[in-house]
């Protein structure tokens, strides 16, 4: 069975490569974590200097998640210029000034929405707000809401990486050459890469589900087992746009070249950014990536059977296989039997 | 009968014509040798035998089979000039992938890799990774790999550049029982010396083969002392009729 001689020579090529090991494995958990520290660690807390407030607005202003120090309009200046502070609130002829740093739009966005804040509480508005939530809840954050595509980034990116970067070793070391010069046929070659990385990256989406799940305790209302079955399928699709693409490239700092181009555009497909573009949408339906994190935020979000997004489940199966065949027909180039 | 047999090949790269209508012939058994300088065509010409290249025009035959084809595959085996090993993995881990890629019984296997290891004499780095292995034991352990199924037909594509001469000779006292055993043998090399241990040279200028016959058959047509003087003088007359 040469299929299975292929996968298991690469199953024992991997397992003695620590470091690609935990590239696959850890790599995805570690990132995954820091955004989770980014996004999910709490508002940012602004620093202002006030100067002569009225108090019923200092007051309101102190309720707020913010830091206040009592500054003369000299030092406050200076701490603006010095970015001890990220603005400078003032009562001047009965209206209330404020001078922001400006340099970072995060800090710049937490101080306004603490002036609003404020501002409401001395007077509420009449009409009182009630929101109804259709699907995830007022608690549902910054990660909740890209987690399920980063799930599937993750997966897609550091699988294409690995298998790309294996399968052209296998040219530049000539041992594909010595295997096309033997009785093996183009499609075994190829199935047995499939099959070999297929057990690893299978390995790896569950990890990264279940991490982000279970410890990052992401948002998540419907079945786990319908999350893995679409990284699953996502990572055989960058398995195989990964083998295959190597063929093309002649070292691996070619097959790196492809990461800007193929892989780091289709972010900004996963419904994390809204184009204001609709040509620029329709580009997106060509990404295998656009397919797998619409899919999870189906399933993780609102909680969608499978039998509802099996548009997205074929077209990420479509494209693993076409994928695959592809490099079965691209292989030609090295032997055309 | 010829075993190898190659009919006005060309083989165009391009707009570079890199092989000129070769035509060769070679019997089963016979240590055949192709002689010329780097750059004038030889691994070209042998990938064009084992079906890896396709030619431009003309035909790559073994045992009347056209190249490439599944079945002559089996019973060839080649050694390219770089080891193309997996030196990731041990010897043993190797000779046993390539075992079963030649779809050697399972049951097989394992002896046969003993066998080949004590051939070869590698026996005692068997579980040593490649990593750590010289360069004379990759050139022993890509013969190896090579011979894993007891080939009819071995090509060699500079099975002797850069290793020492004890092992140098140690080759050749391998290829030549082989050939004892009656595996038909085929090796480029650029090293005049050598090429006088094959049965039969072609020599091999800028695409074109410009003689070939026997060692000595050379030399006399030429009024050589050497296949170096032989090969100056065919590279500047041309070969006889009779020859080519």
């Amino acid at each position: 069975m040469r299929i299975w001689a292929i996968a298991k020579r690469i199953m024992q090529q991997m397992v003695r490569d620590k470091r690609s090991m935990a590239l696959l494995f850890i790599a995805p958990l570690f990132i995954m974590t820091l955004l989770w520290l980014v996004f999910d660690g709490g508002d940012y807390e602004p620093a202002i200097a006030v100067s002569d407030l009225p108090a019923p607005f200092e007051k309101a202003l102190e309720k707020q998640d913010v830091h206040l120090e009592s500054m003369t309009p000299q030092q406050a200046h200076q701490a603006l210029e010095n970015q001890e502070v990220d603005a400078f609130v003032f009562e001047k002829n009965r209206h209330i000034h404020m001078t922001v740093e400006g340099s970072d739009a995060t800090a710049t966005g937490a101080v306004k929405n603490a002036l609003i804040q404020a501002s409401e509480e001395l007077a509420p508005k009449k009409q009182a707000l009630d929101v109804a939530y259709l699907y995830g809840s007022d608690d549902l954050n910054m990660f909740d809401n890209i987690g399920s595509a980063l799930i599937a980034f993750f997966v897609f990116f550091f699988t294409f990486l690995i298998s790309g970067i294996s399968f052209l070793r296998e040219r530049t070391q000539g041992t594909l050459e010595r295997l096309l010069a033997m009785p093996v046929k183009r499609y075994e070659i190829v199935a047995g890469y499939f099959l070999g990385f297929g057990i690893f990256v299978v390995v790896q989406s569950v990890l990264v589900v279940l991490y982000a799940v279970l410890v990052l305790d992401i948002y998540m209302v419907g079945q786990l087992w319908e999350v893995l079955i679409v990284a699953i399928l996502l990572a055989f699709s960058a398995l195989g746009l990964g083998t295959l693409l190597s063929t093309f490239a002649n070292n691996e700092f070619q097959v790196m070249q492809f990461i800007p181009i193929v892989v780091v555009p289709q972010i900004f497909f996963v419904g994390l950014f809204h184009f204001g573009y609709d040509w620029l949408e329709k580009i997106g339906k060509i990404m295998p990536l656009h397919y797998g994190a619409d899919a999870l935020k189906e399933i993780m979000i609102r909680n969608r059977p499978l039998t509802d997004i099996w548009i997205d489940l074929t077209v990420i199966a479509g494209l693993a296989i076409v994928f695959l065949l592809l490099n079965v027909v691209a292989l030609k180039k090295y032997r055309k039997l | 009968m010829a075993f190898v047999e190659l009919k006005h090949v060309t083989k165009r790269f391009k707009n570079e014509e890199v092989l000129k209508d070769i035509s060769l012939a070679i019997p089963p058994g016979e240590l055949f040798g192709l002689l010329g300088p780097s750059g004038s065509g030889k691994t070209t010409l042998i990938k064009m035998m084992l079906g890896l290249l396709q030619p431009t025009s003309g035909t790559a035959n073994i045992e009347n089979t056209t190249m490439p084809s599944l079945k002559q595959m089996r019973t060839i085996g080649y050694m390219a000039q770089s080891d193309a090993l997996y030196n990731d993995l041990t010897a043993r881990e190797n000779l046993l992938f390539f075992a079963s890629i030649y779809g050697i019984r399972k049951s097989r296997r394992k002896r046969r890799v003993e066998e080949i290891a004590k051939m070869v004499d590698l026996t005692d780095h068997l579980d040593k990774l490649l990593a750590t292995f010289s360069g004379g034991m990759l050139r022993r352990m890509s013969l190896a790999a090579a011979l894993m199924h007891y080939p009819k037909l071995l090509v060699l594509d500079e099975p002797t550049v850069g290793i020492d001469p004890v092992l140098r000779a140690s080759i050749w006292r391998d290829l030549k029982d082989l050939q004892n055993q009656g595996t038909t043998i085929i090796l480029t090399t650029h090293v005049m010396d050598e090429a006088e241990k094959c049965d039969r040279l072609a020599m091999l200028r800028d695409g074109r083969i410009i003689a070939q016959g026997s060692p000595d058959e050379l030399q006399s047509e030429s009024h050589a002392n050497s296949l170096e003087e032989a090969f100056l003088y065919y590279g500047q007359h041309g070969a006889s009729r009779r020859m080519v």
